[in-house]
């Protein structure tokens, strides 16, 4: 995988996140790098020199040239030993290098240029910096630049991230699944459509890089932990269910209000039983009472 | 210091890791405890403290921190702890010329340029002893809270450089730990907040951060902790 990232030259844009930290996997292209004997020059910005040395055996170490940008980038201390410039000069330093042979830049990391210096200014730095070898007339088509860029993608909006991700010729999205880290890569070959890959991977301790086949088994989602195995309608105090007998004497039963004909017989036919009420009424001395029908005069 | 935060982390004041930069984050609820915890931690733990406390005042914190088990004003009178009372400096500011140094200059500014004022200070708080006095075991800064600041005005790449100072100084030179809080907006959509947030949690070693619990408030459990590194 490493060889492939590696392949186009250009720039390798490696895009992590909190989660998923990409400062293993760029160590790791440098150490590719470096054993396939080029030179590597680091802009160190994020991490100290020894922190970022860490791991690196003498031989890989030796041809790691560190351009520290972290322990004084704005010039707070005044005691002269930061970069004249700061990471701006830095950077056109870079660019500037005459040395012959292949070369890697490491941009550990482009989140924190991105933070420092106007999106524009970097863009064109990066673009003059990853088209070196077509600068340089009397170079090998061989000589290629790599130039490796660390970005951290939560801290950007999308028009940074898209101008950096169109100056890109390789693009690395690290995520992951329970622990085991995947990258998914963008390559964009020139004059051809851009292919995607996706690969698991871990890194070793040594930096080196271990294939994986996929996501781990465990990784399918568990049956959800709420959802109940026993029916909740079992052990109730209570009866949910009808009998025979109860469910035709619920649906033989008529409603109060509904009018039916059986109803209606009764209220047309007078009553088997007696009306067993009376009224008693006791008139008072003001009530007039007169037997008359007082509806007599209605012609109806 | 709370002992079930230690068995959590898996260390005690006699095995404190040094050169470390600790990310406290709370969400939903208030992460305060995190900060009197590492404050009584490291203070029994004989570390040099530097705190900048920006929120509370001295009392506040004191009172807190005996019931962990410190004084807070017996380790500011024999030098273990340097403590920044925000609330009570801030107004110190306009009160004095112009030309003296403070470490909250920047609330005097129109637009406020950067903490490097706040980073001597935490400079010159820490850097180590002349043979002859007191030697502490390493330097701690802790900050309450780095949010703060940007509602204060401060940019958010500004409290960046700020901590990264801080971390270059502290951690890598005097291998001392560096421990703040932030607080995580969730929903709220601050992008500086969130720059902020993301930026340390790429630059930090050990994310602690106290939830609330999804279902509201409680009586006795009031959140969760997670912790990442």
């Amino acid at each position: 995988m490493l060889e492939l990232l590696l392949a186009l030259g250009g720039l390798v844009l490696l895009r992590d996140s909190v989660e998923w930290e990409g400062r293993s996997l760029l160590k790791a292209l440098i150490k590719k790098s470096a054993l396939c004997g080029e030179q590597v020059h680091i802009l160190g910005c994020e991490v100290s020199e020894e922190e970022f040395r860490e791991g690196f055996d003498s031989n890989i170490n030796s041809r790691l040239v560190y351009h520290d940008l972290f322990r004084d980038p704005l010039n707070w201390s005044k005691t002269g030993e930061a970069l004249p410039g700061g990471p701006l000069e830095a950077l056109r330093a870079l660019c500037r290098r005459t040395d012959p042979g292949p070369v890697t830049v490491a941009l550990d990391s482009l989140s924190w240029l991105l933070l420092h210096l106007p999106c524009t200014t970097l863009c064109q730095i990066l673009h003059a910096l990853s088209h070196q070898d077509s600068c340089h007339g009397d170079s090998s088509p061989g000589e290629q630049v790599h130039v490796l860029g660390l970005l951290h993608e939560e801290l950007h909006g999308p028009g940074p991230l898209g101008a950096l991700s169109s100056l890109a010729q390789t693009e690395v999205t690290l995520s992951g699944v329970m622990g085991q880290a995947s990258a998914h890569i963008l390559y964009r070959r020139p004059q051809q459509r851009p292919t995607h890959q996706t690969q698991w991977f871990s890194i070793l301790p040594d930096f080196s890089l271990e294939l994986q086949g996929g996501p781990p088994l465990e990784s399918q989602p568990n049956p959800d932990p709420h959802t109940p195995s026993t029916d909740p309608t079992t052990h109730l105090t209570f009866n949910l269910h009808l009998s025979k007998k109860e469910r035709e004497a619920k649906d033989s039963l008529t409603l109060p209000f509904q009018f039916s004909s059986e109803k209606q017989q009764a209220l047309l036919r007078p009553g088997l039983s007696q009306a067993t009420s009376h009224i008693f009424y006791e008139p008072d001395a003001y009530d007039d009472l007169d037997q008359e029908d007082p509806d007599d005069d209605l012609d109806v | 210091m709370f002992p079930e935060l230690n068995n959590l982390l898996n260390t005690t004041p006699d095995q404190a890791e040094q050169g470390k930069l600790t990310l406290l984050c709370d969400a939903k609820t208030d992460g305060s405890f995190l900060v009197h915890h590492f404050l009584s931690f490291y203070l029994k733990a004989n570390c040099k403290v530097c705190f900048v406390a920006l929120i509370q005042s001295f009392s506040h914190y004191n009172i807190v921190g005996q019931k962990l088990g410190v004084s807070l004003t017996t380790a500011r009178e024999r030098g273990q702890l340097v403590f920044l009372e925000g609330l009570k400096s801030a107004v110190d500011v306009f009160f004095r010329p112009q030309e003296d140094p403070h470490p909250l200059q920047f609330l005097r500014e129109a637009n406020s340029g950067n903490l490097q004022p706040l980073y001597e200070f935490v400079q010159e708080a820490l850097k180590p002893m002349d043979s002859g006095e007191a030697a502490w075991r390493c330097p701690v800064l802790l900050v309450d809270d780095l949010s703060v600041l940007l509602s204060l005005g401060v940019g958010a790449v500004a409290v960046l450089d700020f901590v990264h100072y801080c971390r270059a100084t502290v951690c890598r030179e005097r291998k001392g730990n560096v421990v703040a809080l932030v607080h995580d907006s969730g929903d709220a959509e601050d992008e500086e907040n969130d720059i902020l947030l993301n930026g340390l949690g790429h630059q930090s070693h050990l994310i602690l951060r106290a939830e609330g619990l999804a279902t509201g408030f409680c009586k006795d459990v009031h959140g969760q902790p997670k912790g990442s590194s």
